[in-house]
């Protein structure tokens, strides 16, 4: 496991994407599998070809050589159309009346931010973005709800995401957003990646639709 | 091979699929990857040919081609047209003939490989299935009825088998060895000492994703920590103090501390177990585990497996 710093942020974001690279530059065929996250890049390497000192060798003079000039990297931004609404999101008044704002404010804010996809795990497109502001960040519900539908926009803590499929989960729901977030038959299968920066759009009832949305 | 009956649990499984955490997506693969590996070395196929990993028992198969089987890992009595034959050793099957599994009665983990092995096409460069996810195998799903699994006539096949002293016995206890993770630090002395002193028992909440083990449980100075990547067998303590162990088809990312990682060929004999069954950790430094995971793979290499009537 390789640590790369302690606050999350999109300079840390750039330095764990960065190492990526550089680890999987240096170690070529010994590297199994790599999972980036916010702080963190967990490096799984095949013990038959390599071994825990080796590897610890070639990592850390990849990361010396890296430094800290190749983070200026220009990032990616994606726009994710939102349908904002009661019937799209179950939480979203309950989320305002708590924070003390009008749906309105709560669409505005969760729309004004552009935020970095730190890391893709829970199952396949699941994108966890963040920062979230403040003011509409919302503890994950007591009890999880067993079906959470398939583009739903959901908010917890100071994370946002769109749940790529149906599943359990405990996110405050307050959209829906009809970009597939997962699919193996599209090209590319996400239309996110590690690093990259978000935006969403609000869009309305008839745009969702149009754009294949169900509700 | 037609699907007459899938029994509990079957899946399609190939040795797992690698480099797609970045998606989200997890391994999959046979849990006990002793077991399936030896399926394979006895038909004489490519390591990681796809094979079914047979939960429990109850699968039933009619061949549609004359070929070459074997069945491997927990004790499943194999009847092939009602007759009894031996698991661990290659037994030919003619187009008709029915293979049915019983249910187990020591481990709960075995493998059916055919000569060449299962024609999977693989989705994400793996025939794995992860139900989960919903993908690989034939629709990303267990095993139903009637379904076909692919697979080519083969005329010829030395009957290998492995001999039965060499053949794992499983029973519900199994220490499972421990290399100290990352934040092993933030778990004092003493929750060290009863982690390491204790047996655990499998909880009902075992399968493909992790196995939930119960016993004393261990304090962790941290309440969670960022999510982070999760590795094969990893052992979290979530807040409850009870460990899981996390196998297979576990998510890529976590935010539970987690207080080392076990083997992955303990981690693999651990699957065996069932509800009820028995695990002792015991610490040890990568260094040996290193030395015992090459020594595992050159013993399985070099085990001599005899041919029968040669």
């Amino acid at each position: 496991m390789l640590y790369l710093g302690r606050a999350p942020g999109p300079a840390l974001a750039a330095r764990v994407q960065a190492a990526c690279r550089a680890v999987e530059q240096v170690l070529g065929a010994d590297l199994i599998d790599l999972v980036p996250s916010y702080t963190s890049v967990l490096i799984i390497y095949d013990p038959l070809r390599s071994d825990h000192w080796s590897v610890l060798r070639r990592v850390r003079r990849a990361l010396r050589q890296m430094g800290d000039a190749q983070c200026s990297d220009s990032v990616r931004t994606v726009v994710l159309p939102v349908y904002y609404a009661p019937e799209a999101g179950a939480d979203l008044e309950a989320l305002a009346a708590r924070a003390g704002l009008s749906v309105q404010q709560v669409i505005d804010l969760h729309s004004a931010t552009s935020y970095r996809v730190y890391a893709i795990g829970f199952a396949p497109g699941f994108a966890y973005l963040g920062p979230v502001d403040e003011r509409i960040a919302a503890p994950r519900l007591a009890t999880p709800r067993p079906r959470v539908p398939r583009g739903a926009v959901a908010i917890a803590d100071r994370q946002t995401a769109v749940y790529p499929a149906v599943s359990p989960g405990g996110w405050n729901l307050i959209g829906r957003c009809p970009t597939r977030m997962f699919d193996p038959h599209a090209e590319p299968i996400m239309p996110v990646g590690v690093g990259d920066e978000v935006r969403f759009e609000p869009i309305d009832r008839e745009r969702f639709l149009a754009l294949g949305g169900e509700l | 091979m037609r699907v007459v009956h899938p029994g509990l649990l079957s899946l399609l499984q190939d040795s797992g699929r690698r480099g797609q955490h970045r998606i989200g997506l997890t391994t999959g693969g046979p849990l006990d990857r002793a077991a399936f590996d030896c399926c394979n070395r006895l038909l004489d196929n490519p390591a990681g040919s796809s094979a079914v990993e047979i939960s429990f028992g109850g699968l039933q198969l009619e061949a549609q081609v004359d070929t070459f089987f074997c069945v491997t890992g927990a004790r499943m009595p194999v009847l092939l047209d009602g007759r009894e034959v031996p698991r661990w050793e290659v037994h030919p099957v003619a187009a008709g003939q029915r293979i049915a599994l019983a249910f187990a009665d020591g481990g709960c983990r075995a493998y059916l490989g055919v000569a060449d092995g299962f024609d999977v096409p693989p989705s994400f460069g793996s025939s794995a299935t992860v139900v989960r996810e919903g993908i690989g195998g034939l629709r990303g799903e267990a095993l139903r009825a009637d379904d076909v699994l692919p697979c080519t006539a083969v005329r010829q096949r030395r009957r290998l088998y492995l001999p039965p002293p060499q053949q794992p016995r499983y029973q519900n206890t199994t220490t499972v060895r421990l290399i100290p993770g990352f934040q092993q630090r933030h778990f004092s002395r003493p929750q060290q000492r009863r982690f390491f002193s204790h047996p655990y028992t499998v909880s009902e909440r075992c399968d493909r994703m992790g196995y939930r083990l119960e016993g004393p449980a261990i304090e962790c100075a941290l309440d969670g920590i960022l999510s982070e990547g999760i590795c094969f067998g990893a052992v979290q303590i979530p807040p409850d103090g009870q460990p899981i162990v996390l196998l297979n088809d576990r998510q890529t990312i976590g935010g539970y501390p987690k207080i080392g990682s076990a083997l992955s060929l303990d981690a693999s004999r651990m699957a065996q177990l069932t509800p009820g069954g028995t695990v002792h950790f015991a610490p040890i430094s990568p260094r040996a585990a290193h030395r015992a995971l090459h020594l595992a793979h050159r013993f399985a290499a070099h085990q001599r497996l005899p041919e029968r009537g040669a």
